[in-house]
């Protein structure tokens, strides 16, 4: 009963949803009140009840209204060594006159882009959130790397967000990178205000031949915020598509990340950290699918989980009937701190084509007791031992991040999580 | 890429060995499924209220349940009102002596390659035989009775053990647990009884032997094991069907009780008929199979080699309740032409020093799809669980799936739990290296897939292991991939 009436309270957002893009806002209402809200015991949602939390949390189910952000909220929230171009939102709605004019990449609101088949590549049949967001996002914005551009500097997009009327928040992202081009990435939200509101977020990302798109995020967010995201991308010939996530808090997060590798010699690389406290709730769904031959990915998330916090991880891969000469690697390691932690994982193949390498480990344990005794024995207390050896445990990951700038600032903040917690 | 072809097809045309069947008289329920089919079946089988109550209570709640579609099988929905939920061969008198057991019964035995007869065995495997929706004879049990050992068909123990069979009778299946379970407990016809007493370890191999003669009729049969504290039995289990072109239904229920210390090896071989090569006919086996190490330092380890059905959806699983109880599942499943095999395990961590061990080998080959589905759970109080799971699937051919389904779910933090899976097909270069010191590449297929296969063979008791590796052999003789 308590979906239904939640999907009421989305239904009146649908009828309010703005004019523009009506076939592409038209199919994902459909498909959206076709799926409906996850029920409980929906496999793609089984430990994360998204519902329910909703209902709890959030009482006016309407768009947040655009707030004023300030350059110095803007200079105070970019992290230390930051060197890039930086664009501003704020609860989803793209702010041009903070944001950098980037040499060479246009920018534009999606409005001004009503011809763009949005949902082409963040399908609305996957996943009830996508449609939603299809079928009601307010704006967003419009991302173009042309052909041949090596973006040297990341590009920060940097959110903020606080319930301000309504507490929805939808951004929609589109992201097209042209042949041979290479562009970086780094996703930051910063949450004004310790009030609850719901962040439901897709970026899809069209890249070209032999390019190379690297997407960071870190989402340290409010203790109150309820997100799902979604980001997908379409991987073609001779491209890479690296992906980082770091969650260190919220109150439920579900990560959606798709990635298909549709042209051959393409790789799709997924990382992540979930170092968790309190009682956040983070669920990562990875979904990469080879559709073409001679395609690999790798894929690799860590948990550490304290308090009374939860991970979730389920990553598929999905090898098709001609995808053969597939290399798809896929591992989960977690660290339970607590007695009330908890663990969800489910890495799953499904493989349809014969002369592939597909291998996925997962593992949940403890410290090695060993190291832990090494270091002791050197005159390390056990605190810091154990600290030292969660750094290193998250390390792995984070020396995928290319931007050295944005690697140390994680890196402080898990060695600032970890020292302040053991 | 022809050859390839040519020699799927030479796989693909080969024949089902034991798809034969013999016309006998038979005393058969009327087709159909209500409550008094099921008053007919307990009344067939003299069975006490207690029974006919639970059954119907089973029955009741079934009709609440809605049929299970979250596994990785396709198939048509069966109509369980065109079933016959009983039939039994008609001359059958179950008798305690052997030889008063009708020769012809015997026969279809001899056939499969079961000898009933106590004095020709050479090695000491109690048998019970069940036909269809009865049990014909139950070999050794004057050497069995001797130590204290209860092995008898379900209705006799019903009749002879009713005080057994109502404390531990959906004690590990509860009758409500799924939609067949639900099924298997309001109208299991037959099946096997298995007591150990305390402190005694069986001399022999216990084992039950499954046959479907009849069309139309569906097998439930049940199994319950207790191995009181101290004990220990090994079990095995053996089926086979005759060809049909229409799909028939086996839902089963297996239970297993072990004690404190004591020990429950359970092995399976499963060769019913699988279709053929169009995918049509075949068993849809659906299976459910659970043990409980109720007591501290059990031990219960599933064995399972997967060649036969058509549609498998069978999860073996351990309660570990007791602490330091262990539980194992090894298990080998091969899919070839048209089947599908959806088919894993559960280990629920409890008690606290409890381990698990999962090695699961799958192939599949031609248009078959092969998925394994397990879940490994700690719960909060199971201290210093441990678990290693390893799942492995091999691809022959382009056209068959191989899927894994893990699902890991820890509440403890002194829980160790490992899982790792690869799928692949076989190396060329391995393939190559036979070739060169002149084995032909047909036998170096079977070489390295007994090779590949061997951590769960060895499980097997020795005679159940040449008979698996020929059936591996040959449900995947010539299938180069």
């Amino acid at each position: 009963m308590s979906t239904l009436t939640k999907q009421d309270s989305f239904s009146s957002l649908i009828e309010a949803a703005p004019k523009n893009f009506e076939s592409v806002r038209t199919l994902a209402k459909v498909s959206y009140l076709a799926q409906g809200l996850p029920a409980v015991k929906a496999e793609e949602y089984k430990f994360t009840n998204i519902s329910k939390k909703l209902e709890q949390k959030i009482t006016d189910f309407s768009p947040a209204l655009p707030f004023a952000v300030t350059a110095e909220h803007v200079k105070s929230a970019v992290y230390e060594g930051f060197d890039g171009d930086i664009l501003v939102f704020a609860n989803g709605n793209f702010l041009p006159e903070l944001s950098a004019k980037i040499e060479g990449i246009e920018v534009s609101l999606l409005s001004e882009k009503s011809e763009l088949a949005l949902g082409s590549i963040a399908k609305p049949g996957k996943d009830a959130f996508a449609a939603l967001n299809q079928a009601t996002f307010q704006d967003g914005i419009f991302i173009s790397v042309p052909k041949k551009a090596q973006v040297e500097k990341p590009i920060l997009l940097l959110s903020f967000d606080q319930a301000n009327g309504g507490q929805l928040i939808q951004p929609r992202v589109w992201i097209e990178v042209g042949d041979l081009s290479e562009v970086t990435f780094i996703d930051q939200s910063i949450s004004l205000g310790e009030s609850s509101y719901f962040v439901n977020e897709v970026v899809e990302v069209k890249g070209g031949v032999s390019s190379h798109v690297h997407y960071y995020r870190i989402q340290n967010e409010g203790k109150n915020v309820i997100e799902v995201s979604t980001i997908e991308a379409d991987i073609q010939k001779d491209s890479t598509f690296n992906s980082v996530n770091i969650s260190l808090s919220g109150d439920m997060v579900r990560n959606n990340l798709n990635l298909n590798l549709v042209g051959s010699n393409s790789e799709g690389n997924m990382y992540g950290i979930y170092l968790l406290n309190g009682k956040t709730h983070v669920d990562n769904h990875t979904n990469v699918d080879h559709t073409i031959p001679h395609a690999e990915s790798n894929e690799l998330y860590k948990g550490i989980l304290a308090d009374q916090s939860r991970g979730v991880f389920n990553g598929k891969i999905f090898v098709r009937q001609d995808a053969q000469k597939t290399n798809a690697f896929q591992q989960n390691n977690n660290i339970l701190l607590s007695e009330d932690a908890t663990v969800n994982t489910k890495p799953q193949l499904e493989i349809w084509a014969d002369d592939v390498k597909c291998s996925h480990g997962c593992t949940v344990g403890q410290l090695d007791e060993e190291a832990l005794f090494y270091l002791q024995a050197r005159g390390i207390d056990k605190l810091q031992a154990k600290g030292l050896l969660l750094h290193a445990f998250a390390g792995e990951v984070l020396e995928k991040i290319k931007t050295e700038s944005f690697r140390e600032y994680c890196d402080s903040l898990i060695q600032e999580r970890l020292g302040s917690k053991f | 890429m022809s050859k390839d072809n040519s020699i799927l097809e030479e796989l693909t045309s080969k024949e089902y060995e034991h798809g034969w069947s013999v016309n006998y008289e038979a005393d058969e329920a009327p087709i159909g499924l209500n409550e008094d089919i099921i008053r007919w079946i307990s009344a067939k089988k003299e069975e006490p209220q207690w029974l006919l109550e639970w059954r119907l209570k089973a029955f009741r709640t079934w009709l609440t349940m809605t049929e299970p579609e979250w596994a990785n099988v396709h198939y048509p929905k069966i109509d369980l009102q065109a079933l016959r939920y009983y039939s039994a061969p008609k001359q059958i008198k179950k008798s305690k002596n052997l030889d008063e057991v009708d020769p012809e019964l015997i026969a279809i035995y001899e056939r499969l390659g079961i000898s009933l007869n106590e004095q020709k065995r050479l090695q000491g495997i109690a048998v019970d035989a069940v036909l269809d929706s009865v049990s014909v004879a139950t070999t050794f049990r004057g050497t069995l009775s001797k130590l204290g050992i209860v092995f008898c068909s379900f209705s006799e123990a019903v009749k002879e053990y009713p005080e057994l069979i109502q404390k531990y009778l959906g004690s590990v299946v509860p009758m409500t647990d799924n939609y067949y379970a639900a099924l298997n407990s309001a109208v299991f016809s037959d099946g096997s009884f298995c007591y150990i007493p305390k402190g005694v370890r069986c001399p022999m191999e216990l084992s039950t032997y499954f046959r479907i003669n009849a069309a139309n009729t569906g097998q439930f049969e049940r199994t319950l094991i207790v191995a009181d504290d101290e004990s220990y039995v090994s079990y095995l289990e053996g089926c086979t069907a005759p060809s049909r072109d229409e799909n028939q239904l086996h839902a089963a229920v297996v239970e297993i009780y072990a004690g404190t210390h004591a020990q429950v090896k359970y092995s399976t071989v499963q060769n019913w008929y699988p279709g053929d090569k169009e995918g049509k006919g075949g068993i849809y086996n659906f299976v459910t199979k659970r043990g409980i190490c109720a007591g501290d330092h059990s031990k219960i380890s599933w064995t399972q080699v997967e060649t036969g059905s058509a549609v498998t959806w069978k999860y073996p699983s351990c309660i570990l309740k007791g602490d330091y109880s262990i539980g194992e599942f090894y298990s080998v499943a091969v899919t070839n032409n048209y089947q599908q095999a959806d088919t894993g395990t559960k280990m629920i961590h409890i008690g606290k020093n409890t381990k698990s061990r999962i090695v699961s080998k799958g192939i599949s080959a031609g248009k078959s799809q092969n998925s394994y589905r397990g879940q490994v759970q700690v719960m909060k109080r199971a201290d210093n669980a441990r678990n290693f799971s390893q799942c492995d699937s091999l691809l022959m051919g382009d056209r068959c799936g191989a899927h894994t389904f893990p699902y890991i779910d820890i509440n403890n933090p002194s829980a160790k739990v490992e899982h790792e899976a690869t799928t692949s097909k076989i190396g060329e270069d391995q393939i190559f290296y036979c070739n060169q010191r002149g084995i032909a590449t047909e036998d170096a297929v079977a070489l390295i897939v007994n090779g590949y296969a061997k951590e769960v063979l060895n499980q097997l008791p020795m005679e159940f292991a040449v008979e698996a590796q020929k059936l591996l052999a040959l449900t995947l003789e010539g299938s180069v991939g």
